[in-house]
């Protein structure tokens, strides 16, 4: 087979510190047959999406393609003059970024934008371009292909906009298509139709393809061939299967066995305190008149871990910031110890907001920038504990060792650290307030996995030593089942299901909950041609505030139940509560586990 | 509290000779050139009046409008007074006046800026509709008019500049401010409880001062202008003190035979406005070279 890519000795190097050159990509050399898939895996600052950018010859901000050879097609591609590269790239090599969002102009037409690259490279007329983009769109599964390309960006989901995306970068049948996180930004319930329609788009046009991630799970559905990178060095590279079951390199074994999520649960505690720390009672609340939370309530009890789970948008971090009192709810109390906490922040009192602490999702702006590690975890101390000058000092020190950060950190500035340094003073910021509960937003998505498996492996032994409460926020199921007892499944503001761990191992689950777990892709090959589609998304019918908001994208919908009466809550045998008219029977008979075809309900309606 | 905190900044910053070195060498070439022309202009205005050859209000010269010579460097104007002694003190006024006006102006609008900023939304509305309502009054206009109905006095025409660029620092103070109040690490301290003084001062301040510290320049080089102007129009600094606009103004007579008297108080304005603008370009370039930096 002839390699449609060549890739030899390839060297990069950017800008450094000084000003001197600092090699970011050493020695990198592969090759991708035609038609086949190849991933590049790895951490963040591995050089993955520098090799794939080298590809299009192209090198970021003061960087040089110092050495090697790219050929792609046939093409040199570090023997091209600047003319020459406008005609290459867009033409033989496209490129599919991580934000479709970013990457699209608001003021432009879809089809616009679209049909662009084939006709900026004259391959196309107008005319052609817009039928071969019908026909991407279709090939994509796009609803109304014929007329999608009339709307803008804004119009369209994010899940919609990233297979918009793929129609752009295949309208001109490139040689080599360059997918860079494409999925990485959405849900996993989008993830996995995005995914399917990728692969199959791929397959059918026979093209070859670079894909970057740090997701091994997905890239196991998608690649053909694996490069494992770190620091810019190859570690491994061989086929999808040998990589994932017969990894021969150590760092690869230790990205696999970080990605396995590995139950970490404190040891119960022995005497429980018969009432629950926090009690969030039917809570409702939202921005100006819509709700995003409507009657939510859980309870946590001390030193428990209780997860909430969820999609974008789903209330999740609404409910965080109605415990921490950032936002007062509408209707519902958050009691602390039975008593009930005042909603807003400022009738609090000092003590109330010691014992609750939030962690914010994003450690790059929970920081301030402005101010030394020593300032952002001294001032907690200062306010809550009244410690000064020396005393404070050694406690910073006594928590940056906790958090296992050297205590010369302390000196530097929030800006000067790495996205895990960052996130680690995140969580001591709250430690130092010796709060009862922590409120964590997402604090691992923005992590590369190792760096992530050793926060939570942090926050598991905080538990067990401190006895600290966590309410642990995250759109990934997987995470947290491995490191909650209890778990409540938020869907569009409303709670859908909550139990305990175990109540989330095995079906009867609410039909959201079945398609989240469905959806979070397992590490072989294969997994995503089992996975049957689910049903395709209809039209969603007039939804009363009161019905089910998962009843458009619901596969066991009861027609004339479901969208008349709003949904009961029902507590089912194994543990747990959902919010569902179908009662412990209705679900267990609903498929759950292994292959299934469209749900009983899916047939068009309305 | 204050007290506290005071000694941690202290600490992580290094000696102010090693900043200053630091700071030129970070500079671009344009800024460095701008700093240069700032730092002559200020040294002018501080140590003028000791260098000056002449009395400022003395006739030395036997004739008017002379050129440049040994003993007056800058030649005499309409009168005979000696001109490197009269520009020497009139950048005292210009710039001292300007500076103070400037800082007043800053100060005044950040500090209103923060308070809208962490206050209700009652405060702010209230606040912004006030400066808008000051933005709409013409500002020569509103000067003149002041001047006319009290006489030109130096802390009339500072409270006049200080008025007239409030409105606009407030504006870009507000706009910085009110997006660093959504950051998280904001939402983090008022969910730790922290009172509003302190969210504005150290929270909000620090990550906001760069951009209030470029601005300040620009209404420098406004507060000049307006200064000149108005003394252009003989309503500034009274006879027989000048600023560098009424400089300008009495030796208007000289424009035809291109005398020293008249080109170089412009020059003056014109090399001072340029090079704080230059060094203000500067700035955010800087700034990004910094940050680029890990």
């Amino acid at each position: 087979m002839v390699d449609q890519v060549r890739v030899t000795g390839l060297k990069v190097t950017a800008p450094g510190a000084d000003g001197r050159p600092v090699t970011i990509v050493h020695d990198v050399s592969f090759s991708i047959p035609k038609g086949e898939v190849l991933a590049l895996i790895g951490e963040s600052g591995s050089g993955k999406t520098t090799i794939a950018l080298a590809l299009m010859g192209y090198a970021r901000g003061g960087g040089r393609i110092a050495e090697g050879s790219i050929e792609v097609a046939g093409t040199d591609v570090l023997a091209l003059d600047a003319a020459q590269l406008s005609a290459y790239r867009g033409a033989t090599v496209a490129y599919v970024a991580q934000s479709a969002a970013a990457s699209f102009n608001p003021s432009r037409t879809i089809m616009d934008q679209v049909t662009e690259p084939a006709t900026i490279h004259g391959l196309l007329s107008r005319a052609q371009a817009e039928a071969k983009a019908v026909e991407l769109f279709r090939a994509l599964a796009l609803p109304d292909p014929e007329t999608i390309g009339r709307r803008y960006p804004h119009q369209v989901s994010g899940g919609q906009l990233q297979r918009l995306m793929a129609a752009m970068a295949l309208i001109t049948d490139p040689a080599l298509v360059i997918l860079d996180e494409p999925t990485t930004a959405l849900d996993v319930t989008t993830q996995i139709e995005a995914l399917r329609v990728f692969k199959k788009v791929v397959a059918e046009r026979g093209a070859t393809a670079v894909y970057v991630s740090h997701d091994l799970a997905v890239v196991a559905q998608m690649a053909d061939r694996i490069v494992v990178l770190r620091h810019g060095e190859v570690r491994e590279t061989g086929l999808t299967d040998q990589v994932l079951h017969a990894p021969q390199d150590d760092y690869t074994q230790t990205l696999m066995a970080a990605a396995r999520p590995q139950v970490r649960t404190a040891a119960p505690e022995a005497a429980t305190a018969p009432a629950p720390l926090l009690e969030v009672r039917g809570v409702t609340a939202g921005y100006g008149r819509v709700p995003v939370l409507q009657d939510v309530s859980l309870s946590i009890a001390r030193g428990a871990a209780v997860g909430v789970i969820g999609e974008s948008g789903s209330g999740k971090s609404t409910l965080a910031r109605v415990v921490a009192g950032l936002l007062p709810p509408s209707a519902g109390t958050v009691m602390l110890d039975g008593v009930a906490l005042p909603p807003a922040l400022a009738r609090r009192s000092r003590e109330q907001l010691r014992r609750v602490q939030i962690v914010f999702q994003n450690a790059d702006t929970a920081l301030n920038p402005a101010h030394s590690v020593a300032r952002i975890l001294g001032r907690p101390l200062e306010l809550y504990h009244g410690l000064k000058g020396d005393a404070r000092e050694r406690r910073v020190a006594e928590l940056l060792d906790l958090i296992r950060l050297p205590a010369a950190l302390a000196n530097r500035r929030a800006g000067e650290l790495s996205g895990g340094q960052k996130q680690r003073i995140n969580l001591a910021r709250a430690l130092a307030a010796e709060p009862d509960l922590i409120l964590c937003d997402e604090v691992t998505s923005a992590l590369d996995t190792v760096v992530a498996a050793a926060v939570l492996d942090l926050m598991a032994e905080l538990r067990r030593e401190l006895g600290v409460s966590f309410m642990f926020i995250s759109h990934d199921i997987s995470t947290v089942r491995a490191i909650c007892d209890e778990i409540v499944v938020l869907y569009a503001g409303r709670k859908v299901q909550a139990g305990g761990r175990e109540a989330f191992s095995a079906p009867p689950f609410h039909p959201y909950t079945d398609l989240l777990i469905g959806s979070v892709p397992e590490m072989r090959r294969g997994w995503l041609e089992e996975t049957a589609v689910r049903e395709a998304r209809t039209a969603a019918p007039a939804i009363a505030p009161d019905l089910c908001g998962f009843l458009d994208r619901c596969p066991a919908r009861i027609e004339g139940l479901c969208d008349r009466l709003p949904p009961p809550r029902v507590r089912l045998a194994q543990g747990s509560e959902v919010l569902c008219h179908r009662g412990e029977s209705g679900l267990s008979t609903h498929p759950s586990n292994g292959p299934r075809t469209s749900g009983p309900s899916s047939a068009p309606s309305i | 509290m204050t007290e506290a905190v005071a000694p941690a900044t202290r600490a992580a910053r290094p000696s102010a000779a090693l900043r200053a070195a630091r700071f030129w060498t970070s500079l671009p070439l344009s800024g460095r050139v701008g700093l240069a022309l700032v730092v002559f202009w200020v040294a002018a205005a501080i140590f003028g009046p000791f260098l000056a050859p002449h009395e400022v209000g003395a006739i030395v010269a036997p004739d008017v409008f002379e050129g440049s010579s040994a003993a007056h460097l800058l030649g005499s104007d309409y009168l005979g007074r000696d001109v490197l002694s009269r520009v020497l003190s009139g950048a005292r006024y210009t710039v001292g006046l300007a500076l103070a006006a400037a800082v007043l102006a800053s100060t005044i609008g950040t500090a209103l800026a923060l308070t809208a900023a962490v206050s209700g939304r009652w405060v702010d509305e209230a606040l912004s509709r006030l400066m808008d309502a000051m933005i709409s009054i013409p500002s020569k206009v509103l000067a003149l008019v002041m001047v006319a109905a009290f006489g030109s006095s130096i802390p009339l025409l500072l409270l006049i500049a200080a008025a007239t660029y409030v409105p606009g620092a407030y504006r870009i103070g507000r706009s910085l401010a009110v997006n660093l109040n959504e950051m998280d690490y904001v939402q983090a301290a008022r969910a730790r409880g922290e009172g509003r003084f302190y969210l504005a001062r150290v929270e909000v301040l620090p990550n906001m001062i760069n951009p209030m510290l470029a601005d300040f320049g620009l209404r420098f080089v406004f507060v000049v202008l307006l200064l000149s102007g108005l003394s252009f129009l003989g309503l500034g600094v009274q006879p027989p003190n000048a600023d560098l606009g009424s400089l300008v103004r009495e030796n208007t007579s000289g424009l035809g035979d291109g005398a020293l008297a008249v080109l170089m108080p412009a020059l003056a304005i014109a090399t001072l406005t340029i090079g704080v603008n230059l060094l203000i370009d500067a700035l955010p370039l800087r700034a990004r070279r910094v940050q680029g930096e890990p």
